[in-house]
Formats: structure tokens, sequence, C-alpha cells
């Protein structure tokens, strides 16, 4: 309390605005600082590594020629789940917590803050694609070894480019839904609903209905994802991909970007 | 330092501040009082820019708060010291609002002691704290960054008689040196013996201000009273009686409207020993309090209790 002053005015030529990389930072840590947080870092890798490790021993049992693709698309089930949760909390544990007044006293441009989180959870996704390729190799490595089989790479730098899209864009649909809602347990129902529910919908649409079938790449997002899954994208498959997500990720992180902004932070 | 000109917060049809100005001067303590939705913490939110004001400006230093870089290091703000992640230890919570100020991490431990907060506690997750510790670290928190001007609504809320006489020591001495300091409360006794200047807000509107002196010349009309208690009572009011000074009996001695030197003055020539002698406007305040604010009470048919002798100032 040494630095108070008795004029009537801030010297604020001491304070800089707070660097953008000091926000990413602690939100980073936001991520892993609470017991929630940090037993969803573990419990995504600990499935990751679970499901891999089963994939290895069933493919090796039955003798089963597999590929590096095969081992990416195994550890895609846990990362492409939990990811987009830990993308809904980041955003909705401020908010059910009223942990918000306090960021948002720190630093007044909520659009800041808000694009720090998106940072964040891109560096998690970057972090989450290191752990993946490199699970996966050495999967990948060992399969070889085991089996007998010869070991099929194929192209993992596109396939590195894909995976590194799957994980932002589940993050950063997790975080629009719960910007849209500000809420944990709805954000996350929504989110499963909209990867679990509506792609078999969709589907259904589309056999019944043969002007759905048409539309559906065009709406369905996760489908479309599966092209990059599998390594298969093409053309037209790019197309549908920036379309459907548009509407599923592009407009609610829009709509809940207006809201956090205009929002009474209570 | 803080001037709020003309605020007001409409929610709905509903007003929760209606066009209230006032100002905070460095180097003192401003105490923001009203019952419970008088529209302080609004005001408060107004201030800090979580809730936009409906018209009006508030300003700090000249500047909007949004305005400020770093506003951590010039403004603490303590809003709500139960709106913290439950899941984050004490320290967690003060360490990220260390990092986010830049602040070396030794800061936090500064103000961990200062707030007296020990390393058991500190590691403790907030889930588990009490109030009157949420209390202290966030007061802690807001002022982590070493500001100028502390905004602090409800702090002596849950802290215990000893923690809200040591909160006052710490503003007090926050303000000697300079700096600003507006804190809100509901109970009267928080504030009034720290705070230089009062503001009274009842629904959404300021229903008085100014010092404690002032404040108490008007609510006994300009006409003082005086709390006396002496070895003899009975000899005491009839001296006074005969010197034209009227007094009542109040509890254990007598409630005499005149000044307390006058009051004094009669008792010795009468050498009657005195125990007690006091102005008695300290009740007057409380009761200017209640009836300024009655309005806004939510107990319908509050009346404010007539004389309640009160021998104690809280």
């Amino acid at each position: 309390m040494s630095t108070a002053v008795t004029t009537s005015g801030l010297d604020v030529s001491q304070t800089p605005r707070t660097p953008f990389g000091r926000l990413v930072s602690v939100e980073l840590r936001k991520l892993s600082d609470t017991r929630a947080g940090r037993w969803l870092l573990i419990a995504i890798a600990a499935l990751t590594l679970l499901v891999l490790v089963i994939q290895m021993w069933v493919v090796v049992a039955q003798n089963t020629h597999v590929t590096f693709n095969d081992f990416l698309q195994g550890m895609n089930t846990p990362m492409g789940i939990l990811l987009p949760v830990l993308g809904v909390l980041s955003v909705t544990s401020e908010w059910s917590q009223r942990t918000a007044m306090v960021t948002f006293t720190l630093e007044p441009s909520r659009v800041r803050v808000i694009a720090a989180k998106l940072v964040s959870l891109l560096v998690i996704s970057v972090l989450a694609l290191v752990i993946g390729l490199v699970l996966a190799s050495f999967a990948n490595v060992l399969y070889g070894a085991m089996s007998g089989n010869s070991v099929v790479w194929g192209s993992v730098g596109k396939l590195a480019f894909f995976y590194l899209l799957l994980y932002v864009f589940g993050m950063a649909t997790g975080f629009a839904f719960g910007a849209l809602f500000l809420n944990s347990p709805a954000g996350i129902v929504v989110y499963f609903v909209y990867s679990f529910v509506f792609p078999g919908l969709f589907a259904l649409g589309a056999a019944l209905m043969d002007w759905f079938s048409k539309l559906q790449p065009w709406i369905d997002f996760n489908t479309d994802q599966n092209g990059l899954i599998d390594g298969t994208i093409h053309g037209k498959g790019w197309a549908h991909l920036v379309v459907a997500g548009l509407i599923w990720l592009a407009l609610p992180l829009a709509v809940g970007i207006w809201r956090i902004r205009r929002a009474e932070v209570k | 330092m803080i001037k709020v000109e003309g605020l007001t917060r409409a929610y709905g049809s509903f007003i929760a501040v209606d066009d209230i100005s006032f100002e905070c001067k460095p180097g003192t303590v401003t105490g923001f009082l009203g019952p419970n939705g008088a529209g302080k913490t609004t005001t408060m939110r107004v201030m800090v820019g979580l809730t936009p004001p409906t018209r009006g400006d508030v300003s700090i230093g000249g500047m909007k708060y949004r305005d400020i870089p770093n506003p951590g290091r010039h403004v603490g703000v303590l809003l709500d010291a139960s709106a913290q992640h439950a899941g984050r230890t004490g320290r967690e919570v003060l360490e990220l609002g260390a990092r986010t100020m830049g602040l070396p991490l030794e800061r936090v431990d500064e103000m961990l002691h200062l707030v007296s907060l020990d390393a058991r506690e500190s590691k403790r997750r907030v889930r588990n704290y009490s109030l009157g510790m949420r209390q202290r670290l966030g007061i802690a928190h807001a002022l982590l960054g070493d500001p100028t001007v502390l905004i602090l609504d409800e702090p002596a809320n849950g802290l215990d008689p000893a923690g809200i006489h040591w909160m006052r020591g710490l503003l007090k001495q926050y303000a000697d040196k300079g700096g600003t300091v507006l804190l809100s409360s509901h109970l009267l006794h928080e504030v009034e013996q720290i705070a230089d200047e009062m503001i009274l807000i009842g629904n959404g509107k300021i229903v008085a201000r100014g010092t404690r002196e002032e404040l108490l010349k008007g609510a006994s009309g300009g006409v003082s009273t005086t709390l006396v208690t002496s070895l003899d009572n009975a000899a005491l009011s009839q001296a006074l009686a005969e010197k034209g000074l009227p007094a009542a009996p109040a509890g254990g001695g007598l409630r005499v409207t005149a000044e307390p030197v006058d009051v004094g003055r009669v008792a010795a020539d009468r050498q009657i020993v005195l125990t007690d002698l006091r102005a008695g406007n300290e009740g007057g305040l409380e009761q200017l309090f209640l009836e300024l604010t009655a309005s806004t009470q939510r107990e319908a048919d509050f009346a404010p209790a007539p004389d309640l002798s009160r021998g104690v100032s809280a």
C-alpha cells in the first residue's frame, strides 16, 4: 500500500495493458488447477492409453492388418469425446463458479478473455495431437514387432493436420455451446446430443427422404468430420465441412461471444 | 477519485439505482449504507464494468474502468467473497490474480500474511472455507495489486468481531496513506467508526449523505442529547431540572436534552460523581438510518423502537 497517491487521478504510466500471452497462460492454468479440471485431463490421457492397449491386444491376437491411421482413429474416440467437454467447461465454469466476476474485473475486455481461452484450448489441442502422434507411432512400431506384419505409416503429415483440425473443431464446438448456454450441464448435454444423437437422426432422415440425403452433408458437421478421421476427405468434402462448420461452430460461437459481451456478470 | 454521475440502472420497470451522484476523495473512507436490495451492489458492479448502466457515468481517477490498463493494479475490487471457484485453493486464487496482474508470487505470501491466512489454510480449497475466511481471501485479492482505490461490497460480512476490528484498522491505515476506499454495508456500526463520509441509500436513491457529525445534526434536528450516569441519578435529575435541563430516565442513567458540557457543569456544582457522560446522539444516527430506509425495509410494519437507551456504541 505504499504507492497510494493523493492526486485525484490514476497514474497508469507504469502499468501497460495485460499482455495477451499472460492471459493465455492464466487461462491454461485455470484448466488444470481445480480437481475437476485436473482429473478431466488425467482421464483423457488414461482413457486414450487404455483404448490403445486394448486395440493393440485385439489386433495382435486376431492378426488384423492395421495402419498408423487405425491407431489414431482408436485414440480419437476418448479424445474426441472428452476434449470438447474441456472446451465447454473452460467457459461455463466461470459462470457456474462465478469467477467471471474476478476474471472480467482484472481484464475488462471480455473479447480478450474469450480469445485467450480459445488460444489456451488451441494449445491443449496441439498438446493432445503431439501426445496422440507419439502414442500412435509407438503403437504402430510395437504392432509391427509383435505381429510380424509390415508397418504401414501412410501420409503422417496430412493425418497430423487432419487430427489437429478434429481436436480444434471439437474443443471450439464445445466452447461455443458453453458460451451459448453459460451453464455446464446444459452445454455438455447439448454437445452430446449434437455429436451422438443428431448424426443418427440425420442418417435416418437421409435414408427416408431423398431431398434430405442431398442436404445432409451440408448440415451434418459430425459426419463430415469422418473424412478427417479416416484421411479420405477431398474436394466437396471440404466444402461440406466448411458449410456445416459455419452452422454448428461459427454461428453458436458468434452468438455465444455476443452473449458474453452483453451479459451482466453476477 | 471515484465519481458517480447521474447513475441509473433499470431492470425492465424495476429501477435498482435511481439517478445517484456522489464522489469519493483520496485519503478518505466512504461508507455506502443501505438495507439489502437498496442498490449498493448494483452501483458497485456498474463501477467496475460488470453491469452496464442504463444512464449516467462512473469514472475512476478520470477514467472509465474498462480503459484502465491492468486495472487490478489500480482498483482493488471485492464484490462477492463467495464468487470463487470452490475447487481452487485459497493460494491458487491469489496466484491466478498475481499472474494476471504480472506480480511476483511473493506478493501472494505477503497478502496471505496480511489477512492472517496461514500456510495450511491457504492450501485448503475455498469450498472448505468459512464465510469469514472467504472474506479475508477476498480482501487479500483486492489488495494484491497494491491499488490506490478500493471498492469493497460488504467486506465485514461473516467476519468475527476481531476480524471486523482488524479490517477497520486496515482500511483506516489505507486511507491515511492516501488511498480511496468505498465500502458498503447494511450495518451502520460497521461503518460509522471509520467512514469519513457516509452515503445512505434506500430504494435506489440517496436519502442522506455527509460526515457522521453532519448526519447526527440532521438526525436530532439540531438538538443535542447527553447520556449520563451518576452515583445519585435522582439528585442529578433534580439539579438538572432546576437548571431547566429536562432529564428522563434511560437505562441505568439519564437522557438529557443538553450538551454534555452543561450536564457535567451541573454535576460539578452539586458535587455529584459521574460514572458515564457522553453525547447521546449515537442512537439518533441509528434511528435516522432506520427511518430513512424504513420504506425499503422488508419488514413491512417495521417501526424503529423509540428509545433503546443505547448504552453501547458498537
